[in-house]
């Protein structure tokens, strides 16, 4: 589909065909100047300045300077140990869960689709905060194993702490695109082996495992891209010696002028899309469709006593880990004090107090710039969604292939992109510089989420027949009135989906927010937890809002969901884009 | 459609209100933490109605780089923040501006340190004196006594226990390393601070980790700035600080940016913190500093130290002039021989303690010898006190403009202290084995 999409895109100024309106046309140039003033001019600056030599040139010798200070050597090759290590542990819990999960006749769906949605309702930075209190070299996990056995685990020791969150973070992605993989395995395929006599593992090995490698690649590319970018997390856990941190700290404390952060910059956009065009590739390399469909998946088997024990017992071993730092973060906002104890020494409502009297506004920001962002989002991912499948208008499926693109660019480069590019800019008539509004912040939401929000839409408008326009236009119903009784109706499930996971996604963001936020009037939640982490009473407050973070969003989506009821199957769809 | 026109016009009325505020609007930029910043201004905003104050809140290189790099049109008004340092690269480069605000109660000095800029570019709001904070729950599961000086922390028993950020990117702990080096001299100076670096758990990357690290019980004693200890302990944390012997007090400071937007606002916030009841608010728990204006310590809570009682006797006269020459000299020799190489130099001393601890009561001159030489070769800095006050050594560091030659010759310069010391520490280890062997 890609090919295709950069096909179209070289062809779209040759082959010029009249089966379009005007009016679509319009909204495809509106969208694509959108999206060239905000996402490709900024990722094209920040490469630019990279291998600009200062004098209007082209240089490598910024590259040079990079591999020739250790500390970059060293940040360049922990991100990427930290980028594989976390994509392997999280497989290592998502393997088996998934295996269950589709393999046998199994309870534990509702469980499942549960950590689908954990990590998305609150930031891994917010959790790193706690998982080294629980888990850190005086944690409750750390003393309790000292004073029973005598020995120490270290868990949150220097990268591994990073790993750990992030693995425990972000396994979910690998999970829902496994089991999505596996339930597309055509049954016949795993019969066939058994009557030539595979079995127990081999089976998994050979034909399995193999079959559901697509959906396995896409979720461990989408892990390391997520892991690469992340910023928070090594911040919370002061671990800097990484890219991300080592670009955002050259461009905040030694200047927008600084070309090292710059380079590191562009290491991370060619990583993350290396990985996203490893997932293609492997998808598109082998062909591992099945001529049968309809089957539900894999023939599923009735768990032996001993079997159902494990399987239990693993999931309950992991929800609980999971469940962890959220149950970290909730113990934290509550204590008074907590430190080199299993639990808190007392607990207290004070924190939530002090959030509310110092932070309201910050919890208004939030709900400004994710509106602002989500509804941007669904407004265009559906117009989009509508010009790629309803219509002829050249260069649709370039707009999906630079959505997408979006994926795999680290928020920290985005917003360095945009400091860069529209720094000195005013706003008319204020004189404020936007580089330091809010403007940019909702903008820069705006980008980052529309993969998400596009992927739902397209979905949705896939599910409706056009059959049901073509009534509609037979009836006598101009276009416009089309799309907005018909189409829009229908789609709304998609497209409230869409809104939710940007909504979701954004709020919990911070490596791009934490670039381009200048006042701590217009931070939003994100930044403000991350502040209040930095000092030692501000840990209370710092969790307490955090809470309140994940109680909006999980409020937010419930209400949407009731919303919307039966008519669509939204937290399937939340669960599928993730 | 009509989604969009909402937001627009949104938008719209939210940009004209602060467009109607603007005149209106105190900007402060700081690497001070919320607890603080939160309590000036709301207590700023109760007393001249009308006006708010925004906070821009960075780590202090974070600070200055703003500064520098603002628009003329809309530089920022204070810069408030506890490095002297930062505060002498932005009057250099003429980033401050000077003006009379000085609040004639406050005395000149703090020991012999000036607590206000000579030349009237900034001024000291509070003061800060660098000592030991420890977690009391944390030594007392591990059986350790508390420390009360830094020559403490290189004792055997404080091994894989102690905390300190990098000096680098922590103008604080520079400053703590400073102290020791000026209180101790270069040479037994740097001898203390590579003991230490021996046996500490992490050297952090920021000087919060430390004392976050020693609050929630990661590590069990940190080298801390005074107000994370007290603002700490009095958050309810199970925590101590002392100020060792060989310390410094030294201000943290306020000034006016040149050029800015609403200077007569900034003088007027900068008079209100140097105030007794801008001053007062220090005394805060969470903020716990030292007041500048001696009169303020009298509604202090029982307890509170005093830096004017003569309680604290600050041995080391603090000679900024030395630090500033020195400066990159020492975070990149500290870099380069303790955090990089971090892991060498903790098997190294480990190594060193283990064969000490095995050779203590016995005689074997040969096995003695062999420790020493560990010692030597472990603890020594690479840089003499000699070499460390040429001139053309110096200047090699301080360019702040560098070409490709002088890049290359300062890199390699790194590489060569990086790499002995790594053979330094090998060698070390290796002996202190040898050592340890001989007396089995």
């Amino acid at each position: 589909m890609k090919s295709l999409a950069l096909r179209s895109w070289l062809a779209a100024g040759v082959r010029a065909r009249a089966d379009y309106t005007w009016s679509q046309a319009a909204v495809a140039v509106l969208i694509a100047a959108f999206l060239i003033v905000f996402l490709i001019v900024p990722v094209i600056t920040v490469v630019y300045v990279a291998f600009a030599d200062g004098a209007g040139g082209v240089t490598l010798s910024h590259f040079g300077s990079f591999f020739s200070l250790s500390l970059m050597r060293e940040s360049f090759w922990s991100s990427i140990y930290v980028g594989v290590w976390s994509v392997a542990i999280a497989t290592l819990i998502a393997v088996p869960l998934a295996y269950f999960t589709v393999r046998f006749e199994f309870r534990g769906a509702l469980l499942i689709q549960t950590l689908g949605i954990l990590p998305l309702i609150m930031p891994p930075f917010v959790g790193a905060v706690a998982m080294q209190l629980i888990f850190g070299r005086s944690g409750a996990v750390n003393l309790l194993l000292d004073e029973w056995f005598g020995f120490k685990i270290p868990f949150m020791e220097g990268l591994n702490g990073v790993i750990f969150v992030e693995a425990l973070h972000y396994f979910p992605f690998i999970l829902m695109n496994l089991v999505v993989a596996l339930n597309n395995i055509d049954s016949s395929m795993e019969e066939s082996a058994q009557n030539l006599g595979a079995s127990g593992i081999r089976l998994f090995r050979r034909i399995v495992f193999p079959l559901a490698m697509p959906g396995y690649v896409a979720g461990a590319a989408l892990v390391f891209i997520k892991v690469f970018d992340d910023l928070g997390t090594p911040l919370v856990l002061h671990q800097t010696n990484l890219l991300a941190p080592q670009a955002y700290l050259r461009i905040t404390s030694i200047g927008i002028e600084d070309p090292i952060g710059y380079v590191a910059s562009v290491i991370m956009v060619i990583a993350s899309l290396f990985a996203l065009w490893l997932s293609m590739w492997t998808m598109r390399g082998k062909d591992y469709a099945t001529l049968q469909r309809g089957y539900a998946g894999l023939a599923k088997r009735r768990l032996s006593p001993g079997q159902t024990v494990l399987a239990y017992g693993w999931i309950a071993l992991v929800l609980a880990v999971v469940l962890a730092p959220h149950l970290g973060i909730l113990l934290l906002s509550l204590a008074k004090v907590w430190s080199f104890s299993v639990l808190p020494d007392a607990y207290t409502l004070e924190h939530y107090a002090t959030v509310f009297r110092d932070s309201p506004r910050m919890i208004g920001n939030t709900m400004l710039y994710c509106g602002i962002a989500a509804t941007l989002d669904v407004v265009i991912a559906m117009a989009i969604a509508y010009l790629m499948l309803r219509t002829r208008v050249p260069g649709r499926n370039a707009l999906d292939f630079t959505v997408t693109i979006a994926l795999a660019i680290p928020g920290v480069v985005l917003g360095i992109g945009y400091l860069r590019t529209f720094r000195g800019i005013e706003i008319p008539f204020t004189g404020e510089l936007l580089t330091a509004s809010w403007i940019l912040i909702a903008l820069g939401y705006t980008v980052r989420r529309l993969p998400y929000a596009l992927r739902s839409c397209v979905a949705a408008l896939q599910q409706l027949h056009v059959s049901l326009e073509e009534a509609a236009e037979n009836l006598g119903a101009p276009k416009r009135r089309t799309i907005l009784r018909v189409v829009v109706p229908l789609m709304a499930g998609g497209m409230l989906a869409g809104f939710i996971i940007s909504f979701m996604t954004a709020a919990v963001e911070l490596s791009m927010t934490l670039m381009l936020v200048s006042s701590q009037n217009d931070a939003p939640m994100s930044y403000g937890i991350y502040l209040y982490l930095q000092s030692a009473a501000g840990r209370g407050p710092g969790a307490a809002l955090g809470i309140l973070a994940v109680l909006i969003v999980a409020v937010g989506t419930y209400l949407s969901h009731r919303l919307v009821g039966s008519r669509a199957n939204t937290a399937g769809d939340i669960q599928r884009m993730a | 459609m009509r989604v969009i026109q909402a937001v627009l016009a949104s938008a719209a009325i939210v940009l004209g209100a602060a467009a109607a505020q603007a005149q209106q609007q105190l900007t402060i930029v700081t690497s001070f933490p919320k607890d603080l910043t939160e309590v000036y201004k709301r207590a700023f905003e109760a007393k001249t109605p009308g006006i708010k104050v925004e906070i821009l809140s960075r780590g202090t290189s974070a600070s200055i780089a703003y500064v520098r790099e603002a628009p003329a049109a809309s530089k920022p008004d204070i810069f408030w923040a506890s490095a002297p340092d930062a505060f002498e690269v932005l009057a250099s480069e003429n980033l401050l501006q000077k003006f009379d605000g000085k609040n004639p109660a406050v005395p000149a000095l703090i020991g012999s340190y000036p607590i206000n800029d000579p030349e009237g570019f900034y001024y000291g709001q509070a003061l800060a004196g660098y000592g030991l904070m420890w977690n009391t729950r944390y030594l007392k599961a591990n059986r350790l006594p508390a420390p009360k000086e830094w020559g403490d922390l290189v004792k055997p028993a404080y091994h894989g226990h102690v905390a300190i950020s990098a000096p680098s990117r922590s103008g604080t702990t520079h400053l703590t390393i400073e102290t020791i080096l000026q209180g101790e001299g270069w040479s037994k100076g740097w001898q203390q601070v590579l003991m230490i670096g021996g046996n500490t758990a992490a050297i952090t990357e920021r000087s919060f980790s430390v004392p976050d690290g020693v609050n929630n019980g990661q590590f069990g004693i940190g080298l801390v700035i005074d107000f994370f200890g007290l603002s700490a302990k009095a958050s309810g944390f199970p925590v101590e600080f002392v100020y060792p012997s060989v310390t410094a007090i030294v201000p943290a400071n306020i000034g006016l940016i040149a050029n800015a937007k609403n200077a007569e606002l900034g003088k007027k916030f900068i008079a209100f913190a140097l105030s007794e009841a801008g001053q007062k608010l220090l005394l805060d728990p969470k903020i716990s500093r030292l007041p500048v204006l001696p009169a303020t310590y009298a509604s202090a809570p029982p307890g509170y130290p005093n830096p004017f009682s003569g309680k604290i006797k600050p041995k080391v006269k603090f000679n900024s002039d030395l630090s500033r020459s020195r400066y990159y000299v020492v975070n990149s020799l500290f870099d380069q021989t303790i955090t990089f190489r971090h892991r060498e130099l903790v098997a190294a001393t480990k190594a060193i303690h283990d064969a000490a601890a095995r050779l203590a009561g016995r005689k074997n001159a040969q096995a003695a010898k062999l420790l020493a030489e560990a010692r030597e070769l472990a603890f020594s800095p690479i840089v003499s006190e000699q070499k460390s006050k040429d001139k053309e050594f110096l200047t090699l560091f301080s360019q702040t403009k560098r070409d490709a030659l002088k890049t290359k010759q300062l890199t390699g310069l790194e590489e060569y202290w990086s790499s002995t010391a790594r053979k330094n520490y090998v060698k070390a280890a290796e002996l202190a084995n040898q050592a340890a062997a001989m007396v089995k």
